[in-house]
């Protein structure tokens, strides 16, 4: 025992000389500007590499629609074309996501996580739509808050007890529920369409219809999206995300011949 | 003389298996008055005697809030109870600002159940000398559990803790099966003949008894004086014309029940059930 007591003794005053040491080391290594730097911020995923473009998703008679394309722009290069952004979070929602890929499947882990734990409780309780929506919103946020965002707009959509619910967060936090989302690109150009044409009580066949038009819409004018989509169905019961599927598309109207021109300053 | 070398501290184990710090804090709950638990398929009631230590003090709480969803019913140290209180509020609340949603009970209860049981395996640490009746609604209904100092935990349909509690358990056994189709208020007033049940020669009257209710479409609340009267003064009535009844169920139910009760008696109950 005494032997055991006198090593502490001998090992916390050994520490103690090396944080005395320590201490001088830096001292002398810093320039002298009168303080000690904290530890530098997260510098690499500030911006996005491989990025998803649009996704699109709306409230239909008997549940939620969502579709994204399978794009992965590198830059502005469409680098990978068989990217999935439509996952499945438990029994009830659907998430989709745009911008950096690689983000997205982090995301995916934590919420892979949370179902499985929540899964493991058994308890005939389920995290819903709702639940996993301000998950994610409490995640985004406080990434954002470390200068650390994930690079993300998040459509999420689900059924559940009979109540449908779509809604959207972005990369720093702003999260809402609405009648129909979009992200990216399909903020300008999808938007605008679903605000014209939805309606509360559109037949499944309806609201595809209404995504395909306006997927053709990012197709001819969103150069990151890419012919190959897949549409995610939610409903009480339960969820099909489809294989993807192009649609048929038209390049040979006049006015795609040469878009700039008559527009001042185009030649 | 012979004093028990086996329990002066919580984590040594007596040659019968047994651990009686443990078993003492378990003992902890008898001592305080009792708290009373039931349920229907809409909602949960807990009630509680309440026992002055003095005729010029008040008496100590024993029916508290967690959240809107949940509340508990303690018997034993209520300064004990009161540490644990504070700790499911604050899970309760971290679990709705994460998801917006309220917490599950049975998961709550488990991880208090998990917060007791570290103190019967940690030498320097002692159990929790207070036993809790957790009631608490979620999206599979209302539930009622119980919490002991041992770490272990039960759900019930009704259930009564603390001192001179047998007496309320046996209305509620003989009554139970009654319970899930009863509306509010007479669960309420099931609740009210088992604190009478407990009370040693005393009325019961709204100085001796609270009553706490939720369920479905009732955030928990504690009953009001002025209400708690009024299910006092309609007990009154209700007893004097069921008193007929009564005696013929109980004598009814008494020969069915009695029977497995004894059977039961004689395994001897495992040292740290109740």
């Amino acid at each position: 025992m005494a032997m055991f007591m006198q090593q502490q003794t001998d090992d916390s005053s050994f520490k103690k000389n090396m944080l005395f040491r320590g201490q001088q080391d830096q001292s002398s290594a810093l320039p002298s500007v009168g303080f000690v730097p904290a530890k530098s911020p997260t510098t690499h995923t500030q911006y996005p590499y491989v990025t998803g473009s649009s996704v699109l998703g709306i409230k239909y008679k008997d549940g939620v629609l969502i579709a994204a394309d399978c794009g992965g722009s590198y830059g502005s290069t469409l680098r990978y074309k068989s990217v999935e952004r439509l996952k499945a979070v438990g029994k009830s929602t659907v998430i989709g996501a745009s911008g950096e890929i690689s983000d997205f499947q982090q995301i995916m882990r934590y919420l892979d996580e949370l179902t499985l734990k929540d899964k493991m409780w058994d308890d005939g309780n389920t995290l819903g739509p709702k639940e996993v929506h301000n998950y994610l919103c409490r995640v985004m946020y406080n990434h954002r808050n470390k200068f650390d965002p994930l690079w993300n707009t998040l459509i999420l959509g689900g059924v559940k007890n009979g109540v449908k619910y779509l809604g959207m967060v972005s990369m720093i936090g702003v999260h809402f529920e609405e009648n129909h989302v979009a992200s990216g690109f399909g903020n300008h150009l999808a938007r605008p369409i679903f605000r014209d044409e939805w309606k509360e009580d559109l037949s499944l066949e309806e609201g595809i219809l209404l995504l395909e038009k306006c997927f053709r819409v990012l197709l001819y004018r969103d150069r990151s999206a890419v012919n190959k989509l897949q549409v995610a169905n939610i409903t009480a019961e339960g969820i099909t995300i489809s294989k993807p599927y192009a649609l048929r598309t038209e390049w040979e109207y006049k006015a795609f011949q040469n878009p700039t021109q008559g527009v001042e300053g185009s030649w | 003389m012979f004093r028990n070398q086996y329990d002066t501290d919580v984590t040594t184990w007596s040659p019968a298996g047994r651990l009686h710090q443990v078993e003492y804090a378990m003992e902890a709950v008898k001592q305080g008055s009792a708290a009373i638990g039931l349920r229907s398929k809409t909602h949960v009631i807990l009630a509680s005697v309440n026992k002055a230590t003095s005729e010029l003090s008040s008496y100590q709480r024993k029916l508290f809030k967690v959240d809107d969803h949940i509340g508990i019913a303690m018997a034993g140290l209520t300064a004990d109870g009161r540490v644990l209180s504070r700790y499911m509020r604050s899970e309760c609340i971290n679990h709705k600002f994460i998801y917006e949603s309220p917490l599950p009970v049975g998961r709550l209860v488990v991880q208090v159940a998990d917060k007791a049981q570290v103190c019967t395996q940690r030498s320097w640490k002692r159990p929790y000398g207070v036993g809790l009746l957790v009631g608490g609604l979620d999206e599979t209904g209302p539930h009622l559990y119980q919490n002991c100092p041992s770490g272990n935990y039960y759900e019930y349909q009704a259930f009564a803790i603390g001192s001179r509690s047998q007496a309320a358990k046996t209305y509620l056994e003989r009554k139970f099966e009654t319970f899930m189709t009863c509306s509010r208020d007479e669960l309420i007033r099931h609740a009210l003949f088992a604190v009478k049940e407990s009370l040693q020669d005393e009325e019961l009257s709204i100085t001796n008894c609270s009553v706490a209710v939720l369920g479905i479409g009732e955030p928990f609340n504690i009953l009001d004086l002025k209400s708690l009267q009024g299910f006092i003064d309609s007990l009154e009535e209700k007893k004097e014309a069921e008193v007929e009844t009564v005696v013929a169920d109980s004598e009814q139910a008494g020969a069915d029940a009695e029977a497995p009760v004894a059977e039961d008696q004689g395994d001897g109950p495992a040292p740290m059930e109740t």
